[in-house]
């Protein structure tokens, strides 16, 4: 079958983009500040030898399940039937594979696969050795009745274990949709995740992205998500790293047409050894759009930040509005942020401004919240639960943001004396 | 209730306060006053224990007890209260969930339970309505974008909240409009009890129209040079200061 063939044609060309280019390196500009050497000490198993099953039970905590949602769950790249429920009702929340398999959707194949993902290095590992991840698909005009949850559990019980999701999402003219997209290991074994994502907004829609990332100490990922935008669409995607080893985020924006609005947030706490890194880039190539960018960052122990934003303004794209702020607090002496704006712009009549701070805890401010009774210890932690807070303001689904509010303030150690 | 002697404190090597002595008993109100410069804020924050400061010499005695050593927090357990010339904005944290972590912790240190949610609220609904404070406002980001009236109406519906033995209003007064001035001074006089006592920093004499002093001292250079009942404000409203600093310099 044709379908088969040009599917073929796609990995071994990603498989010759690999062999060439290898795993990236810090001596590459946009990989400075992020080795992939500690992670690559180890031997990684590209296929899983069984399929490990699941119960709900093991995956409850991680499920926002007091709302209700479509679920696409993944137990070590494998698709797990039984804990999902998917959809092509109104919309298709299903499988990749599906997607890529069936004659009926060779059309959108051809118009919207591996269209977006640039021919580096980790992004063609994961094209030419993907073999699932979720397809979602909402029609024109149609506003998802409920969130779709893309669940990617390892377990990495026997063997250290390489994962390639791959995920599609298009969302079609004036339709909208919100996805939780959640990386979640269940053991304290190792295992990389190497996810791409490519997602396709057209003219009038809107989607709201919330990515949580692992909480457990050996898990690597590199999650890779390429937006293009059309005409007067609204992305925002927010991304919670709350630990693992090694996570790198590279997180891109194509707008592709005028009055689009393109937001990305980001919360990070981590400890001991752990890095984060993340790389955003917005392309502006049209008049009268505007891009938000902001990240906080809370490093402990010796755990390492790097913020690497980009803005490109075309000499076309004029009264475009860019905002990028990158704010960080460094708990310990040995912990350590690289932050890096690069704004480069071309037009001469826009917006543009970028922040970035990087500090202790505010003196003045512990001083107050002592003077009312709070011990130093407790107003610390209120200061940087605070101070990780603000991004949460404009999370749409309260569930979530309560889940989240909760998970910020038990990695900060804070009993709060209110109810969250 | 609040003895201060000979208090000497420096902020990065340099003095400030050159010799304090302060008494106030239970039930009253003192007025401190002076030019800028001359030590008030200073002296209220040592109070309240603020660490930028350095107490050389000398004694703070609260309710009997030395507090010279303790820290802020363990100063508020005991029933001080600071209201702060500039409140500090705190971006994520809610007016009414700051006031409940500060009256939980305070609760706690005294060996309480948390104060139900229900008696939290019946509480709230009674403060506000005295500092003529409406509900949205409970729920802003503490202090962030508040005007000036705002911020100290803030700081005395804490003030309220708390029910502070000692009370320390630093320039309470400043920022003020006249009906902001009278509501906030409304407040403060309907907390006052027998039992607790209010210390007022201010540079005018417009605030002790409204909040009625027991004592006024007046404050030069680190130290109380002279102290009257509350005409002597009305004198250093007419006169200014100069008089004092050349009867000082006589002495």
């Amino acid at each position: 079958m044709d379908l088969e063939n040009d599917h073929h044609q796609m990995r071994d060309d990603a498989i010759k983009i690999f062999e060439e280019k290898g795993f990236p390196t810090k001596k590459l500009e946009e990989w400075k500040y992020t080795s992939l050497r500690p992670v690559l000490n180890s031997d990684f198993n590209l296929f899983p030898k069984k399929e490990k099953s699941l119960e709900y039970n093991d995956i409850k905590k991680y499920c926002i399940h007091d709302i209700d949602s479509y679920q696409i769950v993944f137990i070590d790249g494998v698709y797990s039937s039984h804990l999902s429920n998917t959809t092509h009702d109104k919309f298709d929340a299903c499988l990749m594979s599906s997607f890529l398999n069936r004659p009926k959707y060779k059309p959108l194949v051809d118009k919207y696969f591996n269209q977006i993902t640039p021919k580096e290095s980790m992004d063609a590992l994961n094209t030419a050795f993907s073999k699932e991840g979720a397809y979602i698909r909402v029609p024109k005009e149609v506003a998802a009745e409920k969130p779709v949850q893309i669940l990617n559990f390892s377990t990495g019980s026997d063997e250290k274990l390489m994962l390639q999701p791959r995920n599609l999402i298009i969302v079609e003219e004036g339709a909208e949709v919100e996805v939780i997209e959640r990386h979640q290991s269940l053991t304290e074994n190792e295992v990389l995740t190497n996810s791409v994502t490519e997602i396709f907004l057209e003219k009038n829609a809107k989607l709201d992205h919330y990515k949580i990332q692992n909480d457990k100490q050996k898990a690597s990922l590199i999650d890779s998500t390429y937006v293009k935008q059309a005409e007067s669409s609204d992305c925002e995607i927010y991304t919670f790293s709350f630990g693992g080893k090694l996570t790198r985020n590279n997180l891109h924006y194509f707008q592709d047409g005028e009055y689009i609005n393109s937001s990305m947030k980001g919360v990070t706490i981590i400890e001991d050894k752990q890095h984060v890194d993340h790389n955003t880039l917005v392309h502006h190539t049209q008049p009268n759009c505007e891009s938000h960018q902001d990240y906080k960052g809370i490093f402990a122990d010796r755990s390492t930040g790097v913020f690497n934003g980009r803005v490109l303004v075309d000499k076309i794209a004029q009264k475009t509005n860019a905002f990028q702020s990158n704010n960080n607090i460094l708990i310990d002496d040995k912990a350590t942020i690289n932050s890096k704006p690069q704004l480069e712009i071309f037009a001469d009549d826009v917006a543009c401004s970028h922040g970035c701070t990087i500090g202790e805890l505010d003196e003045e401010a512990l001083f107050y919240m002592r003077s009312r009774g709070i011990p130093e210890k407790e107003a610390r932690a209120l200061l940087m639960y605070a101070f990780a807070n603000n991004v949460l303001n404009s999370v749409n689904i309260p569930e979530l943001k309560r889940r989240i509010t909760k998970q910020i303030a038990n990695k900060i150690g804070v009993s709060l004396g209110f109810e969250l | 209730m609040l003895q201060i002697k000979n208090l000497h404190a420096t902020v990065e090597g340099e003095e400030i306060l050159k010799g304090i002595n302060l008494s106030i008993k239970p039930g009253e109100v003192h007025a401190i006053m002076g030019p800028n410069g001359s030590g008030k804020s200073t002296l209220a924050s040592v109070i309240a224990g603020n660490e930028d400061y350095e107490v050389q010499e000398g004694d703070i005695i609260f309710d009997k007890a030395n507090i010279s050593e303790l820290s802020p927090d363990e100063r508020a357990h005991k029933g001080i209260f600071l209201s702060f010339q500039y409140p500090v904005s705190i971006p994520g944290v809610s007016v009414t969930n700051f006031i409940k972590t500060s009256i939980n912790q305070i609760r706690k240190s005294r060996g309480l339970e948390e104060m139900s949610a229900s008696d939290m609220l019946k509480t709230m609904r009674e403060k506000s309505k005295l500092l003529g404070i409406d509900r949205k406002f409970l729920s802003r980001s503490l202090n962030e974008n508040f005007s000036g009236g705002e911020k100290k109406r803030n700081e005395i519906f804490q003030m309220a909240m708390l029910e502070p033995k000692l009370a320390i209003l630093d320039e309470t007064d400043s920022g003020l409009d006249i009906d902001a001035l009278k509501t906030v001074a409304n407040g403060v006089n309907k907390l006052r009890t027998e039992d607790n006592a209010t210390l007022v920093i201010t540079h005018y004499q417009r605030l002790l129209d409204y909040i009625v002093p027991d004592v006024v001292h007046v404050l030069l250079d680190g130290k109380i040079v002279k102290s009257g009942d509350k005409d002597l404000a009305l004198k250093l409203e007419r006169e200014g200061y100069d008089w004092l600093k050349t009867e000082t310099v006589n002495a």
